[in-house]
């Protein structure tokens, strides 16, 4: 069962910010998944080792050779602030 | 008085020396201008696919295998969720549950004792980007952020907690460091940030099985730094539990200038990194041809090195051991060798004068202005006979702070040897009229007397003269 707080948690740490509403909300919503998930959970899976990947392909690499860097006037054209050629942010701690 | 036992773990991050990042193209050269060395990928733009480095990979691995690992058959990417601005994904890409390597050690000599420190795992990640604050983060109004090093390949190597003193865990890093630096895979500079350490300290009561709660010291960039930071911990630690109070697992920061660690006020969330499978990069499958094909192509490491020091060099096992401790030390012996084969000497002179000088302009070998061939010839010209081995010792400064030729500097200076045993007579003759109460004792049967008069010839040379010729003549006169 997910409750109410589990759901305040997962909002901080996704930096959502939510109304009581959206809380009660999504605590019902996120409960009604985790029960559809449980159906899986039916199915035998000792001796299955845990899916890394869920295409059957591996080892996609790329030579160690430098190529083009973007133009950092549009790189920094799309942030909300810049200082010079840095990306201007607030102060974290 | 209770007796307590220190506990310490350390992961060291060391970024890989490749052309290019991790997941893009983009190069990893040190120093561009701020945000220059980015693209849709390392910026984390939507849309964008990362695809993996094969140089990283086999860096990794050759790391690993030189660190005793078992190197993993199949091994994934995850991702490591967390909100901090130099980090434009909001996430880091890590990995958690499968890492390339596990299960090494290194064997480190700690006051003559040899002892294994073992390592849980070393896993390869992205570096995240740069901030920039005005004085210091408590202080700024506002940060910058520079990208250029987001992104650039790292692997973190955890050890077990088998460290039981600041002293070990030095040596702990140093080695790591050396046998990082002997694979080729990294610079491993401190300094520059090309190997950074995070330690882990706790303390407990001496026979208590249960770990004491732990706290973990950031912003170590030297050596030095990691050992007087690890001791003021454990004193600290030790200090909180004798005045009944708890130690708090949190991290704190070195403050070099105090010689403290300070709290950091970490966040309580901050440790809920909700790993997944990276679905963008797909799993990495190393055959064992491969590996082994990499481990064929491993250099000489240290501890190879140092053994050879002492049976091809017939070094002692301690000169073999300060030589080898970092590469470019131990290169640099090598070249004088293979210019000149007098191993003892040059090592006496690479310990002695040499690490004296580094040590008081605080350089390291690399910004030396010496270079090997230049060594090589001032030892042979002691031996020689070209100039005296005191009168070398002022060479030897004057290269240091010049980079001449020392021939150069032996002419310059006219500091050739006095060998002429005509020359010398005369000088000798003056002393030994000067000294009648050292000529007394000599005669009387006091050998150490002569030394007084040797000393008094070489003064009067002003260091030139030859002490063999100078010794010979004042046995002759004296008879
Ligand atoms: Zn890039």
């Amino acid at each position: 069962m997910i409750s109410k707080q589990d759901v305040d948690h997962v909002a901080l740490l996704a930096r959502l910010e939510l109304t009581e509403e959206e809380k009660e909300l999504y605590t019902q919503q996120l409960n009604k998944i985790l029960n559809a998930a449980k159906a899986l959970q039916e199915v035998d899976t000792d001796n299955i080792p845990p899916t890394a990947h869920v295409l059957p392909i591996q080892n996609v690499f790329r030579e160690d050779r430098v190529g083009k860097s973007i133009d950092p006037e549009k790189a920094l054209a799309i942030a909300p602030e810049r200082e010079e050629s840095f990306f201007k942010v607030p102060k974290i701690v | 008085m209770t007796q307590y036992e220190t506990v310490i773990g350390i992961e060291v991050h060391v970024e890989l020396k490749t052309n290019t990042k991790i997941f893009c193209n983009c190069t990893t050269e040190f120093g561009g201008e701020p945000n220059h060395h980015t693209c849709p990928v390392c910026l984390g733009l939507p849309g964008t696919l990362p695809v993996l480095n094969k140089k990283v990979v086999e860096y990794a691995v050759r790391a690993g295998l030189a660190l005793n690992c078992q190197v993993a058959e199949f091994s994934k990417f995850d991702r490591k969720n967390y909100y901090y601005p130099d980090l434009p994904k909001n996430y880091q890409v890590s990995q958690f549950d499968l890492p390339i390597a596990r299960q090494g050690y290194v064997e480190v000599e700690v006051e003559g004792q040899i002892k294994r420190i073992g390592i849980h795992h070393m896993h390869m990640e992205e570096d995240a980007g740069k901030l920039v604050h005005q004085g210091n983060i408590m202080t700024t109004p506002y940060s910058l952020v520079d990208y250029n090093r987001g992104g650039m390949p790292l692997i973190e190597i955890v050890s077990e907690p088998d460290m039981r003193s600041p002293e070990e865990a030095r040596a702990y890093v140093e080695k790591l460091r050396a046998i990082i630096q002997y694979t080729g895979v990294s610079d491993c500079r401190m300094e520059e940030g090309s190997l950074r350490c995070d330690v882990n300290i706790s303390v407990r009561p001496v026979g208590q099985q249960e770990l004491g709660t732990k706290a973990e010291i950031k912003n170590l960039n030297s050596f030095r730094a990691l050992q007087r930071a690890a001791a003021y911990e454990v004193e600290r630690q030790i200090s909180v539990l004798e005045t009944g109070g708890r130690v708090i697992q949190e991290t704190r920061t070195w403050d070099e200038a105090k010689g403290i660690t300070v709290s950091m006020r970490s966040k309580e969330e901050a440790h809920d990194y909700r790993y997944f499978p990276d679905p963008d990069l797909v799993p990495v499958v190393l055959d064992n041809q491969w590996i082994e094909f990499i481990k064929d192509s491993l250099p000489e490491l240290p501890d190879q090195r140092r053994s050879r020091y002492v049976e091809q060099y017939g070094l002692p096992e301690y000169d073999a051991t300060i030589l080898t401790l970092t590469k470019e030390m131990s290169d640099y012996f090598e070249e004088i060798i293979g210019h000149y084969d007098k191993p003892k000497v040059i090592s006496n002179w690479m310990m002695g004068e040499m690490s004296r000088l580094l040590n008081v302009s605080g350089t390291d070998i690399t910004a030396c202005k010496i270079k090997p061939l230049q060594l090589a010839e001032l030892v042979k010209l002691i031996d020689q006979g070209t100039i005296s081995g005191k009168i070398a010792k002022t060479v030897f400064e004057e290269m240091f702070e010049s980079g001449k030729d020392p021939a150069v500097i032996v002419k310059e200076k006219g500091l050739v040897q006095i060998s002429d045993e005509g020359a010398i007579a005369s000088v000798v003759d003056e002393m030994i009229a000067a000294n009648p109460k050292s000529v007394e004792d000599f005669k009387a049967g006091k050998d150490k007397a002569i030394g007084f008069l040797v000393g008094q010839v070489m003064k009067a040379t002003k260091g030139k003269a030859n002490p063999d010729v100078v010794n010979k003549l004042l046995r002759e006169k004296l008879q």
